[in-house]
């Protein structure tokens, strides 16, 4: 009897079929009669299609049809009526309008992908062209404070209290939109049954909530629509929301009659499926000159897109992260003529904690102080936003045991000055915190006479290794080795689970599993005779003694009332090591350490790889990493991987991952608090912090490109 | 965008030619009274002119896939990478970019790692091409998936098919002698999940222990 799983570090259990090649991803599955879709690009940046004309496209070899707005089914739910408006979002071959450059004008559907590929070369359009806006920074004042209640400025205590401080800093710092760029392309395969069911196989992190969008769009009963994504090959966020391609997918294959698998060519992931949306944030933070913070301000602009609006948490991190008497903050976002931007790992609380963190650096710097120091100073011992104690909070640990590890007291306070040859070595840390969240979530579990437990719920596995926890969860509640136990996910047939997003799958679904397993218990117990909480249970003879094949049941599971008594975030410190070509403005990251508190850790081992993931998107965000529009024409010009640069192996040194490893139970039953987001939340400005204490450059413009630093 | 190559003249509906079998089936109905026989009229208007050149378009190529010698057909602009996944439906190769810049497509071809993205399928004429799923044996791993899944050196795992047959061959180069010297020879893998240091981990190991 295996006991205490949770916490051990077990191999994944689809690691098999992902490094034998046996793992099948969307857009992988031999399917009947299979027809191949290829988008085909607006050439202009805001106006409305003249005329398109498709007939040489349509006369090419193996072309089966070309979609566009002259000749598409109407898709049902685009269409308004007097009770509901036109629902928002980009929808496809609906009308002749263009709110951005290469938004797909046509959809060609051939018997090969060759085919497709080239007929789609051969569609050309005319258009009415209308005046754009993509300059960001030129259109800031266009700024709009976003619809809803919930991004209304923010003032506790004095506003802008920090312009009064005796040591003050106001400063703005600037990030460039980034690309969630998972490695496997957003494609997505639908065909319609002669029933009038729907099957899509796509790349979705929310199996639920791609049927619920799919269901919606073509007005069918959400029972009548199969999503299978059970292999995602990343998404980061970008598969959060079911995007127009994957209903024209559908649309297509329901024209045709045929199944259409569409793929998204590289260049076409940097402008459809979201992005970590261009923000200029200004900060005012001001302090006692023995460093008590007296007030913060923080005021962010973001880029979003005029047919749809984005809106994110950027500003909120400056509201509870330290202990100031007077915080405010304002959010408003720039709609500009681009594809709408999508939540990307570590969101907005990524983006703002990149300002808030920087502007501490540079405080304490001003106040002679160690930043360390500096935010013990000011640590919040309870959550001065909502006025509640946190569930839990090890961020001084964090800070105790990341100092030690990165080696902090080898940092000169003095910037500029520790030298190794021709390098310029610098040490930074950087903090982040994001709420931990537990949803509703169910799983089924089926206890076979040989012993074997079969678990499944609709959850997804973008690639923290959900399947893998879920395993070591049920084995430690049962008390059966893993081997014994098998999860099924990515399938919207089952039990339903939330979307993989916000860092809350292991608390959602693993307390389902969680409670499943122990509802199976008191099943058997009371199959037995035997009193509710008796442990020694024989599973196989218990099956064979009631003569039962299986014992099957399902169970729902979901947060108590606890998420209002307690303020619950997971907490981050990041710390750097950065080295500096004196001459060149090369750097080298040398060593990351990321502490974290996100209660108890259930995988070590996947735990540990997600948190390294985290400080490699951060290391991107930071130093290498920026999408660029030529606002002459509202193009992007570098939607490839040779010019927009994501780090790789050469980049990333070890990076070494810490958990204060302490349980929440007050969040749920397992006592863990979420890693996604909070391995991603600081890294950016840590490392920021780190070339300052190097080279004495301030840089506030990422990402930190050697020639910003000679 | 633009269809308008400029030594493509339009035809009557402004549309340009735009192969030969267009010209043929124009010419037949031209003709047909004169000089062409009624089946291929016949064929023009059941575009089986296009059937039967589709078929013609098509270069016969052969190749060792994971031991496995095959006489295949292929047009010509067919990539590797797209003959493996569409025709052999060997997906373990995986497409992230056709443009040889993410390496998630890699396999090797007479024992050297390439993209193949990159490589026209017909450039590999008398090749032995190895994938992802030609390098176990049988249900025994080769060392480098072993070390992969001990190093948990992946997480969505769509990269990991390229890294590791990149891996295999980098150790056969010569190029993991040290960890920046592997590093820099799997720079041509992305891992957007960042598992790199994991990468490293795995290489190192199996370089080690000679396995590979």
């Amino acid at each position: 009897m295996k006991k205490d799983a949770i916490g051990d570090s077990l191999s994944r259990v689809d690691g098999r079929l992902k490094v034998t090649g046996g793992a099948k991803y969307s857009g992988e599955f031999k399917i009947t009669g299979l027809t191949y879709g290829v988008l085909v690009p607006a050439t202009i940046t805001n106006g409305t299609i003249a005329s398109i004309d498709t007939k040489v496209a349509e006369r090419a070899p193996g072309v089966i049809k070309v979609i566009t707005y002259l000749n598409a089914a109407k898709v049902p739910g685009y269409q308004p009526n007097e009770s509901k408006p036109a629902s928002k979002g980009l929808k496809l071959f609906n009308d002749n309008k263009i709110y951005f450059n290469q938004q797909p004008i046509a959809l060609v559907i051939a018997d090969t992908f060759e085919r497709a590929t080239y007929a789609a070369s051969l569609v050309t359009a005319t258009y009415q062209k209308e005046p754009f806006k993509t300059n960001f920074q030129k259109n800031i004042d266009n700024s709009v404070v976003p619809q809803g209640g919930n991004y209304k400025d923010y003032i506790r205590g004095e506003a802008d209290a920090y312009k009064n401080a005796p040591v003050k800093i106001e400063q703005a710092y600037l990030l460039p939109s980034e690309m969630h760029n998972p490695m496997e392309l957003h494609v997505t395969t639908a065909f319609w049954n002669a029933d009038g069911k729907l099957t899509v196989f796509t790349k979705s992190q929310g199996v639920i909530s791609s049927q619920k969008a799919l269901a919606n769009a073509f007005k069918i009963e959400q029972s009548t629509v199969q999503i299978n994504s059970r292999f995602v090959g990343g998404a980061f966020g970008s598969s959060l929301r079911t995007w127009p391609h994957e209903i024209a997918a559908a649309q297509a294959a329901k024209m045709i009659n045929r199944p259409v698998r569409l793929t998204l060519t590289r260049e076409q992931m940097f402008t459809l499926v979201g992005y970590r949306p261009q923000t200029i944030q200004k900060m005012g933070i001001g302090a006692t000159p023995d460093g008590q913070l007296i007030g913060i301000t923080h005021e962010s602009h973001s880029q979003s897109a005029v047919y749809e609006e984005f809106t994110e948490r950027s500003v909120n991190v400056s509201r509870f992260l330290y202990a100031s008497p007077n915080a405010n903050t304002r959010y408003k976002v720039v709609p500009l003529h681009v594809g709408v931007p999508a939540p990307m790992r570590g969101p907005g609380e990524a983006t703002g904690a990149f300002a808030l963190e920087c502007a501490l650096d540079e405080l304490a710097y001003a106040l002679n102080m160690d930043p360390i120091a500096l935010r013990l100073k000011n640590y919040a011992d309870a959550d001065p936003e909502k006025n509640l104690p946190w569930s839990s909070k090890y961020l001084r640990e964090c800070y105790q045991k990341g100092a030690d590890k990165i080696g902090w007291e080898k940092r000169s306070s003095k910037p500029g000055t520790n030298r190794e040859g021709d390098w310029l070595v610098g040490y930074g840390i950087g903090c982040g915190a994001f709420g931990a969240y537990r949803n509703k979530a169910q799983a089924y579990i089926k206890l076979l006479a040989d012993g074997s437990v079969n678990i499944k719920s609709a959850t997804s596995d973008i690639g923290p290794g959900t399947g893998t926890s879920m395993v070591l969860i049920a084995a430690d509640i049962l008390g059966i080795p893993a081997e014994k136990i098998t999860f099924d996910l990515g399938d919207s047939s089952l039990p339903e689970a939330p979307t993989q997003g916000g860092s809350a799958t292991v608390s959602s679904v693993g307390s389902a599993v969680h409670d499943v397993c122990l509802a199976l218990k008191k099943k058997l117990n009371t199959l037995t005779g035997k009193p509710e909480n008796n442990e020694d249970l024989d599973y196989v003879k218990i099956l064979k003694q009631q003569n039962l094949p299986f014992i099957e049941l399902t169970q729902g599971s979901e947060g108590t009332d606890e998420a209002k008594k307690y303020s619950m975030y997971s907490f981050s410190a990041h710390f750097v090591e950065v080295h500096v070509h004196a001459l060149t403005g090369a750097w080298r990251i040398k060593k990351v350490v990321a502490v974290v508190d996100a209660g108890k850790i259930v995988n070590n081992k996947t735990a540990s790889s997600q948190m390294i993931g985290g400080a490699v998107g951060g290391i991107g965000m930071a130093m290498t990493e920026e999408a660029i529009i030529d606002d002459r024409f509202g193009r992007l010009v570098n939607g490839n991987f040779a010019d927009y640069h994501v780090p790789v192996n050469a980049d990333i040194p070890q990076i070494e991952a810490i958990f204060i490893n302490k349980p929440d139970m007050h969040i749920n039953p397992l006592g863990t608090k979420g890693i996604g987001e909070i391995s991603l939340i600081g890294v950016a400005p840590a490392i920021a912090n780190a070339v300052y204490n190097a080279t004495g450059k301030r840089i506030r413009e990422l990402p930190i490109t050697p020639d910003k630093l000679i | 965008m633009s269809s308008k190559k400029p030594c493509t003249p339009p035809d009557s509906d402004g549309v340009p030619n735009k192969t030969r079998r267009d010209f043929l089936k124009k010419s037949s109905f031209l003709t047909a009274a004169a000089f062409v026989p009624v089946t291929v009229v016949n064929a023009a208007v059941n575009q089986w002119d296009e059937k039967l050149a589709s078929v013609f378009e098509k270069t016969s190529l052969h190749l060792e896939v994971n031991g496995v010698p095959l006489n295949l057909s292929v047009e010509p602009r067919t990539t590797l990478l797209d003959l493996l996944r569409e025709q052999l439906n060997l997906t373990g190769t995986k497409k992230g970019c056709d443009r040889g810049q993410c390496g998630a497509c890699t396999v090797h071809a007479d024992g050297l790692r390439i993209n193949s993205c990159l490589s026209l399928a017909v450039t590999n004429e008398g090749k032995k091409i190895t994938t992802i799923e030609g390098l176990s044996k049988g249900q025994e791993l080769h060392p480098m998936q072993e070390a992969f899944i001990k190093h948990d050196g992946f997480q969505c795992g769509y990269c990991t098919p390229g890294q590791i047959m990149s891996a295999v061959a980098l150790i056969k180069e010569g190029h993991a002698g040290s960890e920046m010297e592997i590093r820099e020879f799997m720079s041509g893998n992305i891992c957007r999940c960042g598992a790199y240091p994991n990468i490293v981990n795995a290489i190192q190991e199996v370089k080690k222990g000679g396995l590979s």
